[in-house]
């Protein structure tokens, strides 16, 4: 954090070492490399507080699933990988692991592993991957530098790289152990977005190419591409209906898209999507749209006649359009186009998940962003955002024009969906950096103008007319040496507010590896609730090799990767209906369950409680997620059925139905007897505050199997049927 | 993976079958609990054919407090025969439960009853499935297929010949003569599926007390009443539960029988035809049978894989013997059938049999993939059901075992070509031509 405001003092420096004529080019090398190469090191060590914290080790759910395909990709082979078929997920379905993930992240830390071996670099995977995302962040800001370079200018690199490094925006889905696709995805995202820029401003095939391979690194990394081929023909688009079309732009994007796509479909997972799914066609249809346009001006070339042009013009458009229009509803109606996933359609519309995909409003980070988080992700880069734009406007190129449509399109989705504050992070970063950048350079040219005003006429070099004619406007003002100094102190005192900020954040919420709880105890102390790894070792020591393990699908990467037992349903979510009939299973009552359970084979219930303990995301208060998606499927389920007045209780006011469903049954058995607050009555629930209403609870096909120490992992045997029966 | 899988299966089967050594099923010691020693010697005939099949017998009297079923955590006995219908509470540490758990863990019960048959008794019965007339003094009474006798009576004493058709349970031998029964009916549970009627009473029986009027209707009337019921329970122990006692005595072995309405007067009751073969199906010498050497592998394959790929053609045998009571015989049937089972059966073929034992079949696996089961459920009257899973997963094509070159793709290959060779042309003449 100190070596953050050091970094941009440091930035702010660099002007003023310009005005010395004497080497200094060199100096101002060494400084932006020195800057940089701090800046790189800081992204990667303040993302090591979770390490520090806890221990190595793979956060959270779906970076287990990473970590173990990962290790099997390091341990069989790519083609095996390739080919993965998983018996031990979606129990009896299975699931074909090669063909339905994005494998760009495993093959990235694969291959940073085979690397260190063969330079003999003895290093367990495990810390490869746990590394993997620090990494990354740390080039992205070498990528967001040149981006920031190819924007505006190098200072508003450095100022992008340092904001980026310790954006919290960015810091929450890339700390050490935070193995997720997100980690390299925004590196490969911003990458192509640099490299495409460049092509656009130089019209080189080389650098289209460059911005198409960083797009299949992008496909092969993460699903969040959709916005990389939405945003450029977006963009593309724009600058054709601003008159901003060039020679530059054809090559750029006709290269990027073709390549990108057919690279794209070297990815089993994506396939032949970006010629048949909806979400992609935008795409397709820019390409066509360029042609015709370039068709055009080559036919306005030829004909040199502005009245013939002009019919020519109608013909061709009304033909190329009504072909364009015929051609995307036979393909629709046809079913060779897909229509928009629901996926795409929640991102459109913040409320239609909620009403019909309760599967993607269920998960906590597809929830629209309260303004409390972008506050708490971006801090001043939320007021610095508006200021870049305005800068942005001013100096309007491709490239600005570039950077405001992704920051405008990717704060709107970050309204929609938390977790796509990722997605803006970059843009935000990047775009406050021109305003930092700016607004320090005039300042700071203002004082200097006063100090030495001599000086402020030889120092051309990169100082813009803009600039100087703003400085000799301002010399009519008074004290406007104080005014810039003040204003100088005031915004180091804003970025030094950010960078501690920024480190607290990171230290405080965003390093928790969410599998190993910590709680503050009475006395301040740190107090750490291991019990998920204490039942997943349970369950690899003490049940049979094939037991079959349900449990709400939150859980399933988990028990996979760390318990090495089957699951029903797992945090790959492609199959509803499975979903939803564990769902049913654990909103039943319990002999209806054990039908359910009977006929998956399931041998073990794994519940989490955080009754005991107090830890509030637990299953019981997922619980009417679970009715809602079993209800989805199966109408015998119903919501109203488990409410009081539309209320959702587990005291001695809950419905009955509620009462004596399964999951209650599991979550509070024998809590009835425990006291778990001192001057509460015993069976007083700390989640949730209540003292619960069933407290006599009797399993009939079931057994308690074990339970963690703080009772937050609950795991239950379902008993075989009755000898006599 | 999957030979873990068979040698969990094979522990699974010796722990849920070890009333017996696997090897040898048959019970060889057998503890006999009575209420008073002179049934030892009234129904010494019953005990005495058990003695020459080989049984070792121990008798105890019930209330005896050193009686113990188990040591140490190890079974004492094979089978349990509880000749003591009066008995409140059993000696030593015995109760309704510790016999239940002796059922529970493969081990066999003859359970007979009796006018004046306990709580305790009656208890055992229920949780077997069998529920006694609820009614203490109530019998089954019969007034047209009782047993022709010298003095009127009152037609409590029935000549049962309504039995269960089954070879396995009573013995390929017709039972020559009509049971004579004497005692209480039950009905069998209909929410048990385990539990068969071996001797039903006839459409005219009905159960009340001989020695009142009837106020009301009884509750129990006609076939609905068993006399001798039997539970195969889902581990194979047996259990046979009978309303008489005397079922089994000296005397009725003995006596000669005349249905009512009759004319044909048997020399002897079937009693000790029917209570022998019955004996020899819950002791385990018939109706036995164990599945061995499950195998499948790929048609032209000897090993078996851990996985199949869809569309592979398997072969799945197993061998199947029935113990005749001192040997392994081949088990002959033509209706085993094996499963391919996910969630449902995927496919369900019957098996054909060289008649040595060894049940043979072949198919393709589906086009889907998953994680499937070869399941066996052989469930048939009387003989043991089998009840075989083994996991198999069945995965998609590999990337490399399509088709490289169809005929169907030729138009696709040749406009990749001609788009090739006509690129490099353009190339040269638009280079070169000016």
């Amino acid at each position: 954090m100190e070596k953050a405001t050091d970094l941009l003092s440091s930035s702010q420096s660099f002007f003023s070492l310009k005005s010395l004529k004497l080497k200094t080019k060199q100096q101002e090398l060494l400084l932006r490399i020195s800057i940089l190469g701090l800046v790189y090191i800081l992204a990667f060590i303040t993302r090591l507080f979770s390490v520090l914290r806890y221990e190595s080790m793979i956060h959270e759910f779906d970076p287990y699933f990473n970590y173990r395909t990962t290790l099997y990709l390091t341990q069989k082979g790519f083609y095996e990988f390739w080919n993965w078929f998983d018996s031990e997920s979606w129990y009896p379905l299975g699931r074909i692991i090669g063909g339905t993930l994005y494998p760009g992240l495993m093959v990235t830390a694969a291959f940073i592993y085979w690397i260190l071996r063969f330079l003999r670099f003895a290093v367990h995977i495990r810390e490869v991957c746990v590394l993997t995302a620090p990494f990354f962040a740390s080039n992205t800001t070498l990528v967001a530098y040149f981006f920031g370079k190819e924007l505006w200018d190098t200072g508003a690199g450095l100022v992008a790289a340092a904001l980026i490094a310790i954006c919290p925006g960015y810091i929450s889905r890339s700390v050490a152990g935070s193995y997720d696709n997100e980690g390299v995805a925004i590196f490969a995202l911003l990458l192509t977005f640099y490299l495409f820029v460049k092509a656009v401003k130089t019209g080189s095939l080389a650098w289209s190419l460059g911005s198409a391979l960083g797009y299949f690194y992008m496909v092969s990394a993460w699903g969040g591409y959709v916005f990389i081929i939405n945003l450029i023909p977006l963009y593309v688009l724009v600058l054709l209906v601003v008159g901003r079309y060039s020679m530059r732009l054809y090559v750029a994007y006709n290269c990027m898209y073709i390549l990108g796509m057919l690279l794209a479909m070297q990815i089993r997972f994506v396939g032949f999507q970006h010629v048949q799914s909806g979400e992609h066609m935008a795409a397709m249809g820019v390409f066509f749209l360029m042609q015709v346009f370039y068709f055009l001006d080559w036919v306005k070339h030829l004909l040199n006649d502005q009245k013939l042009f002009q019919a020519f013009l109608r013909i061709t458009l009304t033909c190329a359009i009504s072909v364009g229009v015929i051609a995307l509803g036979v393909g629709t109606a046809s079913g060779y186009i897909s229509p928009w996933t629901g996926r795409f359609y929640s991102l459109l519309d913040p409320t239609y998940a909620k009403d019909h995909i309760p599967i993607i409003a269920s998960v906590s980070e597809h929830q629209p962003t309260a303004w409390s988080s972008f506050m708490f992700d971006f801090h001043i880069l939320l007021i610095l955002f508006p200021a870049g734009l305005y800068f942005c406007f001013k100096r309007l190129s491709d490239a600005t024009i570039f950077i405001v449509m992704y920051g405008l399109t990717s704060m709107y989705f970050a309204g929609v969906m938390v977790r796509l504050i990722l997605v803006a992070t970059p843009a935000v970063c990047l775009i406050s950096a021109i305003a930092v950048s700016a607004t320090i350079k005039n300042l700071s040219l203002l004082v200097r103008a006063k100090t030495k005003p001599t000086q402020a006429g030889s120092g051309k070099g990169t100082t813009s007319t803009k600039a100087s004619s703003k400085g000799a406007l301002d010399q009519s003002l008074p004290y406007q040496k104080n005014g810039a100094i003040a204003l100088l102190v005031g915004a180091f005192y804003l970025l030094t507010r950010y960078a501690i900020h920024c480190t607290w954040v990171t230290s405080e919420a965003y390093s928790s590896p969410s599998i190993v709880l910590a709680a503050r105890g009475a006395h301040g102390n740190r107090v750490i609730f291991d019990d998920y790894r204490e039942a997943y070792f349970w369950l690899r020591q003490n049940t049979p090799q094939d037991a079959k393990v349900m449990s709400w699908w939150d859980y399933g990467y988990q028990i996979t990767a760390m318990g090495n037992r089957t699951v029903i349903v797992d945090n790959n979510t492609w199959n509803n209906t499975h979903i939803a009939t564990v769902g049913r299973a654990m909103s039943s009552y319990e002999d209806e369950a054990y039908e359910i359970m009977r006929s998956l084979d399931v041998d073990y219930v794994l519940v989490v409680f955080g009754g005991v303990t107090g830890y509030s995301s637990d299953d019981i208060n997922k619980f009417l997620w679970m009715v809602r998606i079993g209800g989805g499927v199966f109408p015998v389920i119903k919501e109203p059925d488990y409410l009081v007045n539309g209320e959702y209780r587990v005291d001695k006011g809950a419905a009955p139905k509620m009462l004596n469903c399964l999951m209650y049954k599991l979550s509070y058995y024998r809590f009835g007897e425990l006291t778990t607050e001192y001057g509460q009555p015993p069976g007083y629930d700390r989640a949730r505050g209540v003292e619960i209403g069933n407290k006599d609870i009797k399993l009939e096909y079931l057994e308690e199997a074990f339970t963690t120490s703080n009772w937050i992992v609950r795991i239950y045997k379902v008993k075989a049927p009755k000898n006599r029966w | 993976m999957s030979r873990a899988l068979a040698i969990l299966s094979l522990l699974l089967l010796a722990v849920l079958g070890n009333a017996f050594s696997p090897e040898n099923p048959t019970d060889r010691k057998i503890l006999v609990l009575l209420d008073d020693l002179s049934i030892k010697s009234s129904h010494s005939l019953y005990f005495q054919s058990l003695q020459t099949r080989g049984f070792d017998l121990d008798f105890k009297l019930a209330d005896d407090p050193k009686i113990a079923l188990q040591r140490y955590g190890q079974y004492l006995y094979d089978a349990l025969i509880l000749f003591s219908p009066s008995i409140d509470s059993l000696g030593g540490s015995l109760n309704a439960a510790s016999i239940l758990d002796f059922v529970d863990s493969g081990h066999d019960l003859i359970l007979a009853a009796d006018a004046s048959a306990s709580d305790l008794i009656r208890e055992i019965a229920t949780e077997c499935g069998v529920d006694f007339d609820e009614d203490q003094s109530a019998m089954v009474i019969d007034h047209t297929s009782f047993a022709v006798s010298d003095t009127e009576g009152d037609h409590t004493l029935i000549a049962g010949d309504d039995f269960i058709q089954s070879d396995v349970i009573l013995g390929k031998e017709k039972i020559k003569a009509p049971v004579l029964f004497k005692g209480i009916g039950h009905s069998v549970n209909p929410a048990n599926s385990l539990v068969l009627k071996v001797l039903s009473a006839s459409p005219s029986a009905y159960s009340a007390n001989p020695k009142s009027k009837l106020s009301t209707p009884p509750t129990l009337t006609g076939s609905a009443i068993s006399l001798v019921s039997v539970v195969q329970a889902r581990n194979n122990a047996r259990v046979l539960i009978s309303g008489s006692l005397s079922m089994f005595s000296n005397r009725f072995f003995r006596s000669g029988v005349q249905k009512a309405g009759s004319t044909i007067n048997h020399e002897k009751s079937g009693n000790e035809q029917f209570v022998t073969e019955i004996s020899k199906w819950v002791f385990h010498e018939r109706g036995h049978l164990k599945a061995v050497n499950v195998r499948h592998h790929k048609v032209g394959e000897a090993d078996e894989p851990s996985i199949y790929r869809i569309n592979d053609d398997l072969e799945y045998s197993l061998e199947i013997y029935e113990w005749s009571g001192t040997s392994w015989e081949p088990y002959v049937a033509d209706d085993v059938q094996v499963q391919f089972y996910m969630m449902s059966p995927y496919v369900l073929k019957t098996m054909s049999t060289d008649q040595k034992g060894v049940y043979y079949t072949s198919f393709k696996v589906p086009d889907v993939y998953g994680v499937f089961q070869f399941k066996v459920e052989y469930e048939k009257l009387g003989v043991t059901s089998l009840s075989l899973a083994k996991q198999i997963p069945v995965r998609p094509f590999r990337h490399n075992e399509y088709e490289r070159f169809i005929t169907a793709a030729f138009p696709y290959y040749g406009a990749s070509f001609s788009m090739m060779g006509g690129f490099f042309l353009f190339s040269l003449v638009y280079l070169y031509h000016k």
